[in-house]
C-alpha cells in the first residue's frame, strides 16, 4: 500500500505532544542517570525553538512507554526545544553504541532520524560516513554527562539516516 | 516518493531547515534499533483522553465530529495497540497555544489535543470539534486549510509518522504550500478525510474517516 505522506510537525505542538516528566526516561538520583543534552541550530545558525527531540533507547521500559513515577524507567522520551534551542534528556546508557533521536519542528515536512553515539569507536554506519562528517553523531562529555547539538543544515549539518 | 522534499521553499519555513545532505541509508543489522518501536499500554492513557468535548467542565463550541480509521503497516496489516495522539485548532481558528497570536476566540472548553490506542484491528476513532481555518504569515493573505494533526508509532521506529489530516471540499487546499509541497496529487489526495454517513451519528455527530498507511525500512544489505 501507499504510505501517508508525511507533514510538519507545525509550531502548536506544545499543548498536545509534551507529557510529565517526557524528558526524564529514569528517576532522578538513578544509579546509572546520564544527561543527554544540547541545542538545535538552523542552516543560519540560530537556535531552533520550536523542535521536538525524541529519545528511543531500543526496549520500551518497565512501565509502557509513556508512564512514569514510582521509580518506573522507560526507553522512550520527548523534549520540546527552549527558546534557546536547547533540550535536555535525564535516561541511561543504550544496551548497544548509540541512542536513536528523532527531529520535528515546523519548517521540518518531515521528521529528521539520526544516532547519538556516546564514544567515538568501530561502528558499520560511522565508518562509512565522510569522515569529515562523522563526528557529527558523536557527543561530546564523559561520565554522566554528554552533549549533542542537532545541525540541521549546513556547516557542520548533522548526519541523517534514511527511512 | 510520496513524502513532500524537505525543501520546499513556498513553505518558507524549510529554507533554512532543510537538511542541504543526502540522508545516509541504514546498514542491514538486526540489532538496529530503529527497526524496533516503544510498546504502549492501555493503562497509559484515559479512556476519555480521545474524546475532546469532555476534557472541560463545559462543552465547545463548533460542530461536533468523529474521527475514525485504521493504522496499517506498509503490507496493509493493521497495526494494534499504537498510540495515536491528535492535536487541532478550535473552531474559530484558534490553539490553545500560547505562541497563537491570531485574534480569534479561544474557548474555555477546547483544548484540542487527545490520544489513543489502537483496537486489535488498528483501529482509533476520536470525537472532537470541526477546527476552524486560520491565517499564518507564510506569505500575504495565506490561511490554513482546516486540519487535524496526527502523530503516529508503528512497529519500527523508522515507521514513525506526523501528518496533517484535511477536509474534503476546503477551498484553501490549493492555495496551502504546506499540502501542496506533497508532488503527486494523488498521495495529496490520501491525507484529505473522507465524509461518512455511516460514520455520522443521528442528532449527534458528523462522521469522518481517515487511514494511515505507514511506510516500510530502507536497508542496505552488504
Amino acid at each position: 500500500m501507499m504510505p501517508t505522506p508525511s507533514q510538519t510537525v507545525g509550531p502548536f505542538f506544545g499543548h498536545a505532544l509534551p507529557y510529565l516528566h517526557d524528558w526524564e526516561l529514569v528517576p532522578e538520583g538513578h544509579p546509572e542517570a546520564i544527561t543527554l543534552a544540547g541545542r538545535v541550530f538552523d542552516g543560519a545558525g540560530e537556535p531552533v525553538p520550536d523542535a521536538l527531540l525524541e529519545l528511543w533507547l531500543g526496549h520500551t521500559g518497565d512501565g509502557g512507554a509513556l508512564r512514569r513515577g514510582d521509580g518506573l524507567t522507560s526507553g522512550f522520551g520527548r523534549c520540546a526545544t527552549s527558546p534557546t534551542g536547547s533540550y535536555r534528556f535525564r535516561t541511561v546508557r543504550p544496551a548497544g553504541p548509540y541512542l536513536s533521536v528523532q527531529v520535528f519542528a515546523r519548517g521540518l515536512l518531515r521528521s529528521l532520524l539520526t544516532r547519538v553515539y556516546l564514544e567515538d569507536r568501530p561502528d558499520p554506519l560511522l565508518d562509512d560516513l565522510d569522515p569529515a562528517r562523522r563526528s557529527t553523531l558523536i557527543a561530546t562529555g564523559s561520565g554522566d554527562a554528554y552533549r549533542f547539538d542537532v545541525r540541521l543544515q549546513g556547516e557542520g549539518e548533522t548526519v541523517f539516516l534514511d527511512f | 516518493m510520496t513524502h513532500p522534499p524537505y525543501l520546499s521553499p513556498a513553505y518558507r519555513s524549510t529554507v533554512l531547515r532543510a537538511p542541504s545532505r543526502a540522508p545516509v541509508p541504514f546498514k542491514a543489522d538486526p540489532d538496529t534499533i530503529e527497526l524496533t518501536s516503544p510498546v504502549f499500554g492501555h493503562h497509559e492513557v484515559g479512556s476519555l483522553d480521545c474524546d475532546l468535548t469532555r476534557q472541560h467542565a463545559g462543552e465547545p463550541i463548533g460542530e461536533r465530529i468523529s474521527v475514525s480509521g485504521r493504522i496499517l503497516d506498509a503490507a496493509g496489516r493493521p497495526v494494534p495497540n499504537t498510540l495515536v495522539e491528535i492535536w487541532q485548532a478550535n473552531s474559530a481558528g484558534r490553539y490553545a497555544h500560547q505562541g497563537d497570536r491570531h485574534p480569534a476566540p479561544l474557548d474555555p472548553n477546547f483544548t484540542g489535543a487527545g490520544r489513543c490506542l489502537t483496537d486489535d484491528q488498528g483501529r482509533y476513532r476520536f470525537v472532537t470539534i470541526k477546527p476552524g481555518a486560520y491565517p499564518w504569515r507564510n506569505h500575504a493573505n495565506a490561511w490554513r486549510p482546516a486540519h487535524v494533526h496526527f502523530s503516529v508509532f508503528g512497529t519500527a521506529f523508522t515507521e514513525r509518522l506526523v501528518t496533517q489530516m484535511y477536509f474534503p471540499g476546503d477551498p484553501l487546499m490549493p492555495f496551502d504550500p504546506i499540502l501542496q509541497s506533497i508532488p503527486d496529487a494523488a498521495d495529496r489526495e490520501r491525507l484529505v478525510s473522507a465524509f461518512s454517513m455511516d460514520l455520522t451519528e443521528p442528532e449527534w455527530s458528523l462522521g469522518y474517516s481517515f487511514d494511515i498507511v505507514l511506510g516500510s525500512t530502507p536497508l542496505e544489505t552488504p
